[in-house]
C-alpha cells in the first residue's frame, strides 16, 4: 500500500464532504479496493470509509412495502435479515464469497463497484430496485453502464437500495472454480406486470436483462417456458475460466435453474 | 487392539498444540536487531535484453541503504544445479548460468533485476519502483514444441538450442521396443499434458540474513525442507563461505511440497548483503511473488503407446515426453522427468520392454521442479490412463486387465533398471473392492440419473519409488548430493532423550512419529523424547525431506543411532548389576538379567553414563549419545490401488467427486493417524490437479493464473469424505522400521482416478469422449461432451 489519509465520518454530509478533496475515494467494506490497495494498484490521497455512518446501515420496508437497505449494510446482515421478506436476495446474499467476506463486504460497495462477476447486480437489476444516492434516484435499468461503470457521478455514494419485493424468485449462480464469484449468474423476479431476468457474469458490458427470457417467463413461468431459447456467445466473456459460447450456454441453464427454483 | 504408544499408535500430533495456538516459531517470527529489509525488483516482461539499470533515483530514496543489481553479483557464483543429466548420445545436458540477480537478460517474469535494502520494508518497496531498468524486448518462448522449431528465439544466448537434454531410457531398448509395438496385437495410444501447477504453500518463502563480524559466521533464517543442503549449495557453490562459518536454520516451516527444497536467489541475497551491510537483512515473499518466483510443478506434454498381445498381456511401452524445465534450472529440476519418471515407467505391471524419450525443454517460464510426487505422479497418471483407454478399447474390465499384469513375484526387476524389493498389488486391489463399495455402484448410478446427473467410476494402481538411494548409485545417474540421512540420539543424565536428526518436518508431523519409534526401542513413555531439527548448528549433516523419505532414511538413522546408544547402555547395566553383557534384557525401560530377578532401570544407566562413579572407565567413555549416518540399499516401493466415483452435470460440465476411496501398502506403519492424514493431504492435492489447479501463461509469457482469483485451489468443499485404508502391509525388506513412506502417495495415485471416472462417467452418458486434459474444469467437461 502507499500511504493514505484515513477519514470515518458519521453522518452522510460528512462523507459527501470528506469525498470532494482531491484523490479521495470512498471505501465500503473494502473486499476490492483493500486488495487493489494493497498491490498498489491505486493510489488514493484519502480514503473515506462509510461504515461508521449509522443511517446507511439496516433494513426497513417503505410505505411502498419496498425493502431498503443502507449502503453500509453488510451481506451477512442482509442474509440473517432480509430472509423472511425476500428469501432470494437473502440467499444471494448468503452466498458472496464467505464469511469473512459477508461480514465485512457492503451492498453499497459492491453496487458502486460493478464488477461483472458480482451478485448483487443481478439482484438490483431483476428486481427493478432503486439506488438511492445522496443527490438523487437512479432505476436499476439506468444505473449499470458497463463493466466497473455505473451512473454514479464523482464522490456519489450510495446511500441505500430500495428493492421492490417480486412474488417469486431465484438466483441461480455457477461459480468460477477459483475465485468463486459468478462465471454466470441468473437472477429471476416474477411481479404483477411481468418477469424480469438479469444475468451476471458472462457478459462484457457487465450485467444485462434477457429479454427475450423475459417474455416466455411473463407468458408461462417455468422453466420449460425456456427450453431452446439460447444467448449468443458473442459478446461475452471469453477467459481461461471458459469461453463466450460456454458462458452463453451456462446463462441459459441457470436462468432455467433460477426459474425452476422460484416457480 | 489399537496399540496406545509406540510404533503403531495413533498418538495426537504434539507440533499441533503450538501450531493451532499460534505459538509456532516460523522464518517470518524471526526479527533480528538492527534488521533491514530487502524488496527485489522483478521482470515485468518474460524475455529481453537489460541494457541498463539505473538506480540512482532509488538510492536518494529516503531509509534506502543500498541499491544491488546484477553487477554486484558478477564476481559471484551462480545458482547451481544438484544433478547432471546425461543425453541419448551421451553428451551432458546443456547447463545454463543462473545469476542471483539478472546480468544481461530478463528471462521470466518475475527474474530479479535489483533489490533495495531498506529501513523499512515500505521504504524498500518505494525504492523500487524508482529504478530504471532498460529492457529492450525479445520475442517470448512459452510452447514447448514451439521452442524447439527451427530458429526460436534462444532463452539463453549461449546455448546451442533450447533443448536442455534428449533422454533416452533405456537407450539399448529402443529398437526393440519399436518392434514390439509394430507387431503387437493391439496397440493404445494417448496424447497428454500434465498440467503445471504452483505448489501454493501456506506459508510463502522468508529468508533472513545474518553476519557477525566478531566471529566472521554468516546465518541464513529460511523457509527450507532441508537446511544442509542449502548450507552447502550456496556455502560452497554461490558465496564461498565454508561450512563451519555457515548456519542454516530452518525452523517451523508451514508445507513445503517440494517448492522448499531448491536454493533460491534470496536466499543467497540476504546472506549475502547481511555481510556487505553488516545488518541483517529480511525478505518475506508476498503470494504474488510465490507465484512468480517458487518453483512451480509437472508440465509434461506426453505420447504413450502401450502395446499388448493377443491375450491383453502388456507386451511394450513407449513415451515421448516434453518436459518444461522453465527459464533456468532449479535445483534438481534434471532429475524429476528423467530418473524419478522413467524409472517408475513399469508402475505396477509385467511389461518386458519399455523406452522412455524425455526432451527437457527452457522456455521463458518460472523454472519447474520437484512437486509433490516428482516425475512418480507424471509416470502413474499417463500409464495408468493409457491402460483405461486400452480396456476400453478392447472392451475388458479395467481392474482385471491391471490384475492380468500385475507384478506377483518379488523381487522384481523391472526393465526400466530398478528392483521391487516387496508388494501384494491383489492384495490392495481385493481391498480397494471391499472399501469402495464396488457392489453398490449400480444402485448409485441409478439415482444419479435419476437427478439428471451421469455417474461414472474410476480405478487405478501406482507404484512410487521412495527414499531415493543408495548414493553410489545416485552419484551414477548424476546426482551431485548423497541422499543418506543421519541422526543423534543423544540421552540426558536423568534418562530423557533428544534426537537431533537431519530430516525436516513442515508438515508432516515427525516430532510425534519419530519419538514414538525411540521410546518403543527402549520402553519409555514417548514424552521423554525431543526431536530437534532444522538448525545446521546442532544436528549431523542431513539431506533434508522430500521424496517420501523421512521414516525410510531418517527413521533408519535414528533406529541405528538408538541401536547404538542401547548397546552402550546394555554394558552400563552389565555393570551396575555385575552381570554378563550378553545376558542383558531391555524391556518397557527395565535393563535385567536373563533368568534373574535383577533389574536396573533405564534412569539408573543414564544417570551412571553421566555420574559414572560405578563405571566400566576402563572399557567405555562416559556418556550416552550416538550417531548414525544410514545410508539405504535400494529404493522403497509404496503401492496401492484408488477407486473414486463421480457425478458430472451434463448440463453445466461440473464434476463432483461423491466418494473417493484408497488402499496403501506403506509397509509397517508408525502412526496410522499421521499417515491417513497425509494420504488425504495428498489425495486433496491430487484431486486439485485433476479438478482445478492450472498455470496458465499467455503467448507474451504473462502469468494469467497469477492469484488465487484465477488459480483455483481445491478447498475443503471440493472434497468427499475419503476412505483410506492402509491395512495391507508388505514390509520393506531392506530397513530395519520396514517402512516404505506415504507423504506422496495420495498426490500419485489420485489424478488418474479421477479422470478415468470423469471419462466412464460421460462414455456410460453415451458421450464418445476418450480423454480430457486436466484440469477437468466445467468448461473442458461441456466442450469434450460438445464432441
Amino acid at each position: 500500500m502507499y500511504a493514505f489519509d484515513f477519514e470515518r465520518p458519521t453522518t452522510i454530509d460528512a462523507a459527501v464532504k470528506a469525498l470532494q478533496s482531491e484523490e479521495a475515494q470512498a471505501l465500503g467494506g473494502g473486499q476490492t479496493l483493500i486488495p487493489t490497495l494493497k498491490q498498489r494498484l491505486a493510489m488514493p490521497a484519502t480514503l473515506v470509509s462509510l461504515t461508521a455512518i449509522k443511517e446507511m446501515q439496516g433494513i426497513c420496508e417503505d410505505d411502498q412495502g419496498r425493502l431498503c437497505i443502507g449502503g453500509a449494510t453488510t451481506h451477512a446482515q442482509v442474509a440473517r435479515e432480509a430472509a423472511g421478506r425476500y428469501p432470494a436476495l437473502a440467499d444471494l446474499a448468503a452466498n458472496v464469497g464467505d464469511p469473512a467476506v459477508r461480514n465485512r463486504g457492503t451492498i453499497g460497495g459492491s453496487l458502486a463497484n460493478n464488477d461483472p462477476s458480482a451478485c448483487y447486480p443481478a439482484a438490483a437489476l431483476a428486481s427493478g430496485a432503486t439506488i438511492v444516492t445522496n443527490d438523487r434516484e437512479i432505476a436499476a435499468d439506468d444505473y449499470f453502464q458497463g463493466m466497473f461503470t455505473t451512473a454514479l457521478e464523482e464522490g456519489e455514494i450510495i446511500i441505500e437500495v430500495r428493492f421492490p419485493v417480486p412474488q417469486a424468485a431465484a438466483y441461480a449462480k455457477f461459480e468460477q472454480p477459483a475465485s468463486r464469484f459468478a462465471l454466470v449468474g441468473a437472477f429471476v423476479a416474477r411481479f404483477d406486470d411481468g418477469v424480469r431476468v438479469a444475468i451476471t457474469g458472462a457478459s462484457e458490458e457487465g450485467v444485462f436483462r434477457w429479454s427475450v427470457a423475459e417474455d416466455a417467463l411473463t407468458a408461462d413461468f417455468s422453466a420449460g417456458a425456456l427450453e431452446g431459447l439460447r444467448l449468443s456467445g458473442e459478446g461475452m466473456i471469453s477467459d481461461l475460466h471458459g469461453s463466450g459460447d460456454y458462458r452463453a450456454h451456462l446463462a441459459g441453464v441457470m436462468t432455467r435453474r433460477a426459474a425452476a427454483a422460484g416457480g | 487392539m489399537p496399540k496406545d504408544s509406540g510404533i503403531g499408535a495413533s498418538s495426537k500430533r504434539r507440533e499441533d498444540v503450538r501450531f493451532l495456538t499460534g505459538t509456532g516459531n516460523y522464518t517470518d517470527d524471526i526479527n533480528l536487531n538492527g534488521q533491514a529489509y530487502v524488496h527485489f525488483l522483478r521482470s515485468d516482461v518474460a524475455h529481453g535484453r537489460l541494457t541498463s539499470v539505473d538506480t540512482s533515483a532509488a538510492e536518494a530514496m529516503p531509509g534506502v541503504l543500498r541499491v544491488f543489481t546484477g553487477a554486484d553479483f558478477a564476481q559471484v557464483g551462480g545458482l547451481p544445479c544438484g544433478w547432471q543429466v546425461t543425453d541419448r548420445h551421451g553428451q551432458p545436458m546443456q547447463e545454463p548460468a543462473h545469476p542471483v540477480l539478472a546480468q544481461d537478460k530478463v528471462r521470466h517474469v518475475g527474474d530479479p533485476i535489483a533489490a533495495v535494502v531498506a529501513e523499512t520494508r515500505e521504504q524498500a518497496r518505494d525504492a523500487a519502483e524508482a529504478i530504471v531498468p532498460e529492457i529492450e524486448d525479445l520475442p517470448a518462448v512459452v510452447d514447448m514444441k514451439a521452442a524447439l522449431e527451427e530458429g526460436a528465439p534462444k532463452v539463453h544466448d549461449d546455448l546451442d538450442s533450447n533443448l536442455c537434454y534428449d533422454w533416452g531410457f533405456v537407450e539399448e531398448n529402443r529398437d526393440a521396443v519399436a518392434e514390439a509395438i509394430e507387431t503387437a496385437a493391439h496397440v493404445t495410444r494417448l496424447e497428454l499434458v500434465n498440467n503445471r501447477l504452483v505448489a501454493n504453500a501456506m506459508e510463502p518463502r522468508v529468508a533472513v540474513g545474518d553476519y557477525s563480524r566478531a566471529t566472521g559466521e554468516s546465518t541464513l533464517y529460511t523457509t527450507s525442507q532441508n537446511p544442509h543442503v542449502i548450507r552447502l549449495l550456496m556455502g560452497a557453490f554461490v558465496l564461498g563461505i565454508p561450512e563451519h562459518k555457515l548456519r542454516v536454520v530452518s525452523p517451523d516451516v508451514g508445507g513445503g511440497f517440494g517448492s522448499k527444497i531448491f536454493h533460491y536467489a534470496e536466499e543467497a541475497f540476504c546472506t549475502f548483503a547481511a555481510k556487505a551491510l553488516n545488518r541483517p537483512v529480511k525478505w518475506t515473499a508476498t503470494r504474488a511473488e510465490a507465484f512468480l518466483s517458487d518453483a512451480q510443478g509437472r508440465d509434461h506434454v506426453t505420447t504413450i503407446e502401450l502395446a499388448l498381445d493377443a491375450d491383453n498381456n502388456f507386451t511394450a511401452i513407449r513415451t515421448e515426453t516434453h518436459a518444461n524445465m522453465g527459464a533456468y534450472l532449479s535445483t534438481f529440476a534434471p532429475s524429476v522427468p528423467t530418473w524419478l519418471h522413467g524409472t517408475l515407467m513399469a508402475g505396477n505391471y509385467r511389461t518386458p520392454l519399455i523406452y522412455v524419450n524425455v526432451k527437457a525443454v527452457f522456455t521463458n517460464t518460472v523454472p519447474v521442479d520437484a512437486y509433490r510426487g516428482a516425475g512418480r505422479p507424471e509416470a502413474t497418471y499417463q500409464l495408468e490412463r493409457v491402460i483405461d483407454k486400452a480396456a476400453r478399447e478392447l472392451g475388458v474390465d479395467p481392474i482385471a486387465l491391471r490384475r492380468q499384469n500385475f507384478v506377483t513375484e518379488f523381487p522384481y526387476e523391472t526393465p526400466v533398471a530398478v528392483a521391487y524389493d516387496t508388494g501384494d498389488y491383489n492384495a490392495t486391489m481385493d481391498k480397494l473392492e471391499e472399501i469402495a463399495d464396488f457392489d453398490g455402484f449400480a444402485a448409485r448410478r441409478a439415482e444419479s440419473e435419476a437427478k439428471g446427473l451421469l455417474r461414472g467410476r474410476g480405478v487405478n494402481c501406482y507404484i512410487e519409488a521412495c527414499g531415493i538411494a543408495p548414493s553410489n548409485l545416485v552419484g551414477q545417474l548424476g546426482a551431485r548430493a548423497g541422499l543418506y540421512e543421519s541422526a543423534t540420539v543423544r540421552v540426558n543424565a536423568t534418562g530423557g532423550i533428544t534426537v537431533m536428526t537431519g530430516s525436516h518436518s513442515h508438515g508432516q508431523g515427525h516430532e510425534t512419529s519419530f519419538a514414538q519409534v525411540v521410546a518403543d526401542m527402549i520402553g519409555i513413555d514417548a514424552d521423554m523424547v525431543e526431536i530437534e531439527h532444522g538448525d545446521t548448528a546442532n544436528t549431523p549433516m542431513g539431506m533434508g525431506t522430500y521424496g517420501s523419505r523421512s521414516i525410510a532414511v531418517g527413521g533408519s538413522a535414528m533406529v541405528r543411532a538408538a541401536e547404538k546408544v542401547i548397546a552402550k547402555a546394555k554394558k552400563i547395566a552389565a555393570h551396575l548389576m555385575e552381570a554378563s553383557e550378553d545376558d542383558i534384557e531391555l524391556k518397557d525401560g527395565q535393563f535385567s538379567v536373563a533368568g534373574t530377578d535383577k533389574s536396573v532401570a533405564w534412569g539408573d544407566v543414564t544417570l551412571a553414563a553421566y555420574v559414572p562413579h560405578n563405571y566400566p572407565l576402563d572399557e567405555i567413555e562416559p556418556g550416552l549419545e550416538e550417531t548414525a549416518f544410514y545410508d539405504p540399499a535400494n529404493f522403497t516401493y509404496p503401492a496401492g490401488a484408488y477407486a473414486c466415483e463421480v457425478e458430472v452435470d451434463p448440463e453445466t460440465g461440473k464434476v463432483t467427486i461423491d466418494r473417493f476411496a484408497a488402499t496403501d501398502d506403506f509397509g509397517n506403519v508408525i502412526n496410522p493417524m499421521i499417515v491417513s492424514g497425509q494420504v488425504h493431504g495428498g489425495l486433496a492435492q491430487g484431486i486439485g490437479q485433476a479438478l482445478l489447479e492450472n498455470t496458465v501463461y499467455d503467448e507474451s509469457g504473462q502469468l494469467l493464473s497469477a492469484s488465487y482469483m484465477d488459480y483455483a485451489m481445491p478447498r475443503a468443499d471440493d472434497m468427499p469424505f475419503f476412505a483410506v485404508d492402509h491395512s495391507c502391509q508388505t514390509p520393506c525388506t531392506h530397513n530395519p522400521l520396514g517402512v516404505k513412506g506415504c507423504g506422496e502417495a495420495g498426490a500419485i495415485g489420485s489424478p488418474p482416478t479421477v479422470v478415468n471416472a470423469v471419462v466412464d462417467a460421460l462414455q456410460r452418458g453415451g458421450h464418445d469422449v476418450t480423454h480430457i486434459d486436466m484440469p477437468l474444469t466445467p468448461a473442458r467437461v461441456w466442450q469434450a461432451m460438445q464432441g
